[in-house]
Order: C-alpha cells, then structure tokens, then sequence
C-alpha cells in the first residue's frame, strides 16, 4: 500500500470504518464487559467486524483497543495483560484486511484527569500508559495510530508524543471531540478547534480532526474550522446522531442516506478521511463511501 | 458583605487557601456559619454552576472550584453541626452497574454539595441492590443514578423497580441522568426525576426537596 499521508498529500479522500462497540454488543458483549476483553477471548468477532467494513469500502479499519491503556485495563483487571490485548486486536485486524486496507490502532482516553485539570493523575502516569499500550500496538504492525475521542489537550498530547516516541515512522491521527456552544465548538474541557488543531500539531500529529459528537452537520463545520487553523490532512468520525432509546434498544437517528449526503460539504470543508463512530454501520460506510467516488474533489480548499 | 463576595471569587479562581482564609475571615467578623455558607460557598458554587451550564467555564474550572470549595465546607461542616444545622437533604448517588463512566455523576455530586445537600457516592459500578440499600441505611430522601451507555441505562429500570418491590417508591425519589438517558426515558421507566446536566439535577432535587 502506498503510504496514506502521500495518498492524502495528493488530494485523496479516504474512507474510514464505522463504530466497533455496537458491532461488538450485537455479536455477544455484554453491558458491562471489557470490550478489549474480546481480543484474547473471541479474535474472531474483530475479524468479521474488519471484514465487514473491508467489504463496505473502508480503506482504513481501527481496531478494538480504544480502552486498551493500562490505565482503563486496570478497571477490568487486564492491566498487566496490555501488551496482549493490544496485539492480538491488531493482527485480528490485519487477518481480516491483509493489505487491502491500513490497520489503524485506536487509543482512547485513559479515563483519569490530569492534575492541571483539577484531577488526581501525574502527566508522567498517563505518558508511560500510552508507551506502554503503543509498544504492543507498535509490535503488533499497526500501520496508524488514531489517538481519539480526546476532550484534554494535555492527554492527546501525551497520547501523540507517546507515540511519536515509541515509533517516529508510524502516521498519528489524532482527533477530539467537540460540543456547540454559544461561542463555537469546544470540548467540555474547554478546547476549541484552533488550540486543538495547534496543540495536536506540535505534538507531533500527522492528521487531526474529530471524532463522535452530536451529528454529521455539526462536523461539517468543525472540520472548516480545523481547515482555517491548520494545513494537515483532517479525519472525521461523526456518530450518527446522539442515540434514543426505543423498546429497551439504542435507536441513532442518522441514517445511511443521511450521512452519505453530507460527504460533499464535509470535504468541500475539508476533510480527507470520512469515517464514523457510535451508532454507524457498514451500511453507513459503503453509503459514504459511494458518496467519496461520485464527489469530485475539484474546487476543494487545498493546504 | 464584602468577605462573601471574595469567597464566591476565590471559588472561581479554584484557589483553596484563598476560600478557606476568606470563611475564617467571615466567620471572625461575626457571620454565622449557616450565612456564610449559603451566601458564600453556596452562592458561589451558584454561579460555577451557572457558568458551566452556558459554556463560559468548562470542567476544569469546576473541578478547581469544587476542590476550592470542599476546603471551605471542612473548615464550615463541626460549627453547622454544633449549631444544629440541618442539610438541604441527602442524595445516594452513583453510576449503574457495569458502567465504569462516572464525570457526569462526579459533576452532579459536586453541584449538590455546593448546593448545600449532603451526597452518600457509592462510585461506579453500583447494583441495585447496593443503591437501594445505601439510601435505606443513610436515610437519604433521593437516588440519583447515571449512565454513559445504552447498554447499562437498563439496570436504571431495575432501580425503580426494586424501590417499587420494597414498598419505598415515592419515599425515596429516583433521578436519572447520563449522555442517552432522556426525560422519555425517565418516564417510561417510572423514575420521578431526570437530569440533563449537573445544573439541571440541583434545580429538580431542590424543587422536589422544597428547599
């Protein structure tokens, strides 16, 4: 595979897969399971879920190590299983898709508050956390790492120089994820796109963006606000919508449809990688990505 | 007075040393502690809440503030205990079982408190049977439960019906809140309050507790 920030570079729009979670709790995981616990008990489930998405058009499919940091494995008792958890979900991953598709290594938050941010946690804690989640994620042959759903600038920061350190040749995505207010988007932390775009850039980011959110049309406009306040390639992952619950089941609002007519505008904004999370589907992926091939990239604001 | 205005500015500022030496002050010039807290810890934490509701601070800033103000209320809490003073009510809080997300519910503790409730916090994680319990054993007039996710919104319903089951329905007031819980939700399950954020908690504990 040609290397993705070259594809990117030449003004590519890539397609990215769709939410895991859900995927997961439709084949077997339980309210309440550690879903990184699948990677050493059901390697098979991550397969089919890759696979799905492989054959929906994703040319970049993550795997299940949004959780898989020390830190968020202690809750479950997996601690001292890191390495494993995080390796095993990339080579499931990579069964899947072969060379068809990049592996891309999620790496979610840690959970903790750093102190800065009237937590208990030591920046030095969180940093040896994403070393350690990295090495294995690393070793395991990821091709990205996606550092994501991100509302602490000072965490994304740590989780991109982690994995800057660990491997400088591996591509980082990093993205966050941004409520509307009053004043324009910022996460609940209190980051707006602009700290964001900087702040993940000098930590060492290849790619930035958002991801999760309340819905696509409030990504169309974050993703012009990371264009204006930075030239690296942007990722986008919107849920599809904020879930309901309808007869004991979580109902997203946005539909394949829906999304898939969004594409244009999100890359007229900006964005070179169009993906989803929480509440998407294959079926959203293969709509996006028959959108990406219709939409021309002529006339897109360049870097 | 001017002393319990710098208590609500220190409280902004996150700074406790500040909010501690300012309740000293206010209570050395003879303001009795029930004042300076509703004027001073509780007024302040008002407006925290207020701000943070419309975006203008963010989570840090809250939880700087409540740090603040945890520092004014340990120097506060043996004077109203001498004094007899009653607490607006107490609430048993938690997130449900098999949930491990616990901001949201920590926000909501910190604005009850600073809205002069006292909270039980059983943690993350909690069964039915430990909230129901708790509220029983600490005589708590509330349950207030969380969720982050849809799978574990649920054992919300298991709550409410164990309340129901043991005869406690309507003595002990259920609240619910968490990124997919809905006042629909709410209803349907038979809880009496839902929560849309930590502001929105206090203001439909205070009006149920009549305080």
């Amino acid at each position: 595979m040609r290397p993705i920030l070259e594809r990117l570079k030449d003004g590519e729009v890539l397609v990215a897969d769709g939410a895991m979670g859900t995927m997961l709790q439709e084949r077997g995981l339980k309210p309440g399971e550690c879903p990184e616990a699948l990677n050493l008990s059901r390697p098979e489930l991550l397969e089919e879920v890759a696979r799905l998405y492989l054959e929906a058009g994703a040319e970049i499919v993550q795997t299940n190590t949004f959780g898989g940091s020390p830190l968020k494995l202690a809750l479950y008792g997996l601690a001292e299983r890191t390495e494993e958890v995080n390796r095993k979900a990339v080579e499931a991953a990579r069964r899947a898709v072969g060379d068809r598709a990049y592996v891309s290594a999620s790496c979610g938050p840690t959970g903790r508050i750093l102190k800065a941010m009237g937590g208990d946690t030591e920046p030095g804690e969180v940093l040896e956390a994403y070393v350690r989640q990295v090495q294995a994620l690393v070793e395991g042959g990821a091709d990205l790492l996606c550092v994501e759903t991100m509302t602490d600038l000072e965490e994304a920061s740590l989780a991109v120089r982690a994995a800057k350190s660990v491997s400088p040749s591996t591509p980082v995505m990093a993205t966050m994820t941004f409520d509307r207010t009053k004043r324009g988007f910022y996460t609940i932390m209190g980051v707006d796109v602009a700290r964001a775009a900087e702040g993940l850039r000098k930590a060492g980011a290849d790619i930035v963006g958002s991801n999760c959110g309340n819905g696509i049309d409030n990504m169309i406009e974050i993703a012009r606000a990371f264009r204006k306040a930075s030239s690296l390639p942007i990722l986008v992952q919107s849920n599809a919508g904020m879930p309901e619950m309808k007869g004991g089941k979580a109902v997203y609002s946005e539909t394949p449809e829906l999304m898939a007519s969004k594409v244009a505008e999100l890359v007229a904004a900006g964005a070179g990688i169009i993906g989803g999370c929480c509440g998407t589907t294959p079926a959203h992926i293969a709509a996006i990505r028959d959108k990406i091939r219709q939409t021309t990239t002529a006339g897109r604001p360049r870097p | 007075m001017a002393i319990l205005e710098d208590i609500g500015t220190f409280l902004q500022e996150g700074d406790e040393d500040k909010v501690s030496g300012a309740v000293k002050e206010a209570l050395a010039q003879g303001l009795g502690p029930k004042d300076v807290l509703d004027r001073g810890l509780i007024a302040g934490m008002n407006v925290i809440g207020a701000r943070f509701r419309e975006r203008e601070i963010f989570l840090p800033d809250v939880l700087l503030a409540a740090k603040a103000m945890y520092a004014g209320l340990d120097r506060l809490k043996p004077l109203l205990a001498k004094e007899g003073v009653r607490t607006r009510g107490k609430v048993v809080l938690g997130t449900v079982q098999g949930d491990l997300h616990d901001i949201g519910k920590n926000l909501v503790g910190i604005m009850l408190k600073g809205a002069g409730f006292e909270v039980v916090d059983l943690g993350k994680d909690v069964g039915p049977e430990a909230f129901v319990d708790a509220a029983v054993k600490e005589g708590a007039g509330f349950i207030g439960m969380s969720a982050l996710l849809t799978t574990t919104m649920p054992v919300m319903r298991d709550i409410v019906a164990l309340l129901r089951r043991r005869g406690l329905a309507g003595k002990i007031k259920t609240m619910v809140g968490g990124a997919p819980v809905s006042e629909e939700y709410a209803r349907e399950i038979g809880a009496d309050l839902y929560a849309f954020d930590a502001a929105s908690a206090v203001e439909r504990v205070q009006a149920l507790a009549g305080g």
